[in-house]
């Protein structure tokens, strides 16, 4: 255990799979000797050379493509696209050609795929740099969408993601790159599909991801000032979901809030307030209250973007709310 | 270059035989409503799916286009599967979860038909990377259309195989239509083949309908790929015989157009210029096209008497 910066468990998990499985392999735009346009990839081009990882042309359809290809022939790429914002110019590659070939061939493919894509907005980067994308990736069969809120999580599930047989999106705030936490050493493997309560509680589940955990968290330590006992739960992944243990947790609190960065409208908050409306409406003592961005694009100046992204006050609202 | 052997050259006869039966096969069925969703022939088009594959190892790749009958045959995709498939039956190479545009058999190195034009061309860089990766001499031939040749992807497929001298042969079949779309409305240029400047890469424009100009021009194009030169664009001028799909009343063309196309067609013209050659008899090709027509009746056979699939199959195969 040591503790170590998220963009350092990132690479953590990186360097390991690397060194034990020669198909794993990395490429995308400045990957190489740049680092990754955040740093992610730092001192592995070093180490690995320019056959393992390799700076692409700034070509998304072609990274993905080529992922996919190179997956389907038996190796094991790891794509990283620089933003998730990108994924627009290249989303074919990822949703009719990846996610799909392992089913419309009649179970022949495997698509053994890593997509690393950061994502997620508090730097002043605006609206094609900014934003959370999970949604559109949870609705596409096939693929695994990864979601981690600690260096620790990040680094188990991507070396998870990593030995996958299916291809996986892998989705990290680039807010949290520097946030610091206890990691565990060597081969860290959480298992995809399976949440984590990262603090009990009692009257209120509040369900998040990503960035927003930490949002969370801090309202959480709000709201016990006012003798409010709020249990967060971070799913890590949104396919497949760990609707047990949100279920579970619902069934102890009898309170729902689900919050995450994107754009409230049809986020992936709204699936998750629908599988417990579906499966347990009946031991609900409040409405489901839903947190989210608003339905608009992410402004670029500090005032109006700190206004965009739901912060603490948000979570505090919503959680009096379901409790009123 | 040397004249390939003798069965070489009968391969592809009989497998240019076998796909013009194949899809009339595939066009009668679909007109009697046997064969659901959309079917796109590759009548006319035998000869370049024939000789690309031909200049292939049973190891290389390809990947294919919503017209891929002619190029899985070629692969050497076996015809009961395929006609399977196209039935949606249980028994069809994809368990009838794919359908005409989704055929693949990853042990022919066949990557899959593919329903998005222009698609398969990022696939084939990554199949290509795979095979530098691995250093095992590979190549894959990527399949598109003259439609395909306007998407981005093959234009950003094409310059990361060039910038990266993968092992890539672009295989681009021009009939001359975007579905309805002339190229001449498409594009500025005559010869998509040009564009292999742009990429620093050798082009070739070639008779799409002599299997042999095909054969030979991927020949080279192999070697030059195995070699680490990197790919190579090759244009065959060919024409499709029937609409774009199955029911497509063809307002967009002439039969003038289409009768001179016809006269040009690629198995009688092969099997002229095996006869004048002596490489085979009128007798010998006789008993390959008698061969050709007992494995297609079989693969029909085969294809009427399988089972749907069950619904319990619904669910399966979404994850590995």
């Amino acid at each position: 255990m040591a503790t170590k910066t998220f963009l350092q468990a990132i690479n953590d998990a990186l360097r390991l799979e690397m060194e034990k499985d020669p198909n794993v392999f990395i490429i995308g735009e400045d990957v190489g000797k740049f680092g990754g346009c955040f740093g992610v990839t730092q001192g592995l081009y070093e180490k690995f050379g320019e056959r393992r990882v390799r700076d692409t042309p700034i070509t998304e359809s072609g990274i993905i493509g080529l992922a996919v290809g190179a997956a389907a022939a038996g190796l094991r790429p790891v794509a990283e696209l620089m933003f998730v914002d990108f994924i627009g110019v290249a989303l074919d590659q990822l949703f009719n050609q990846a996610a799909k070939m392992r089913y419309m061939f009649g179970g022949k493919a495997k698509v053994p795929m890593v997509l690393r894509m950061p994502q997620g907005a508090g730097v002043g980067a605006a609206a094609q740099h900014s934003q959370s994308m999970e949604s559109w990736f949870v609705h596409i069969p096939g693929i695994k969408v990864v979601i981690p809120s600690t260096p620790a999580d990040a680094k188990g599930l991507l070396i998870s993601a990593i030995r996958d047989d299916n291809p996986v999106v892998f989705l990290e705030h680039k807010v949290l790159y520097g946030a610091e936490g206890e990691v565990p050493d060597g081969e860290y493997t959480i298992p995809l599909g399976k949440g984590d309560i990262k603090r009990e509680g009692k009257d209120v589940t509040v369900v998040a991801t990503s960035l927003m955990v930490k949002t969370a968290l801090d309202a959480a330590d709000v709201l016990a000032k006012d003798g409010i006992s709020v249990e967060v739960v971070d799913p890590r992944c949104l396919s497949p979901l760990d609707t047990d243990i949100i279920l579970k947790s619902v069934g102890k609190t009898q309170h729902l809030v689900v919050a995450h960065e994107a754009v409230k409208q049809g986020g992936a908050g709204a699936e998750i307030a629908a599988v417990v409306a579906e499966e347990a409406i009946g031991s609900l003592a409040g409405p489901i209250v839903r947190v989210g961005a608003p339905f608009c694009p992410i402004p670029f100046a500090q005032s109006l973007e700190q206004a965009y992204i739901p912060g603490v006050d948000a979570v505090v609202a919503a959680v009096k709310k379901t409790l009123a | 270059m040397q004249q390939p052997d003798k069965k070489v050259l009968l391969d592809m006869y009989s497998t240019m035989t076998k796909i013009r039966l194949f899809e009339t096969e595939v066009q009668k069925f679909f007109g009697e409503g046997l064969i659901p969703g959309f079917v796109h022939l590759a009548l006319g088009e035998e000869a370049s799916a024939t000789g690309t594959c031909a200049a292939l190892k049973p190891s290389d790749m390809i990947t294919s286009t919503h017209r891929g009958h002619g190029h899985c045959i070629a692969k050497g995709g076996d015809p009961k599967l395929m006609m399977a498939e196209i039935f949606g039956k249980s028994t069809g190479y994809c368990k009838g979860k794919g359908g005409s545009m989704h055929i693949a058999d990853f042990n022919l190195g066949i990557l899959g038909a593919n329903g998005i034009v222009g698609a398969g061309g990022p696939l084939a860089v990554g199949a290509a990377f795979s095979c530098q990766y691995k250093e095992n001499g590979g190549v894959c031939a990527c399949f598109f259309g003259d439609g395909a040749s306007n998407q981005g992807t093959m234009q950003e497929s094409l310059n990361f195989a060039s910038a990266w001298k993968l092992p890539v042969i672009f295989v681009n079949e021009n009939n001359g239509y975007g579905i309805s779309c002339p190229t001449s409305k498409s594009m500025a240029i005559t010869n998509i083949s040009d564009r292999s400047a742009a990429y620093g890469i050798p082009g070739a424009t070639v008779d799409g309908n002599d299997v042999m100009a095909v054969y030979e021009a991927v020949s080279e194009a192999a070697k030059h790929a195995r070699e680490g030169k990197g790919p190579t664009l090759i244009e065959c001028k060919t024409y499709r015989w029937r609409g774009h799909f199955e029911g497509d009343p063809c307002v967009y063309r002439d039969d003038k157009e289409l009768k001179e196309w016809m006269a040009k067609e690629p198995i009688g013209r092969f099997k002229k210029t095996l006869l004048e050659n002596k490489v085979a008899t009128e007798a010998e090709l006789e008993g390959l096209k008698k061969k050709a027509e007992e494995e297609i009746a079989a693969a029909v056979k085969f294809a009427k008497e399988s089972p749907v699939p069950k619904v319990d199959a619904l669910l399966e195969d979404v994850y590995a």
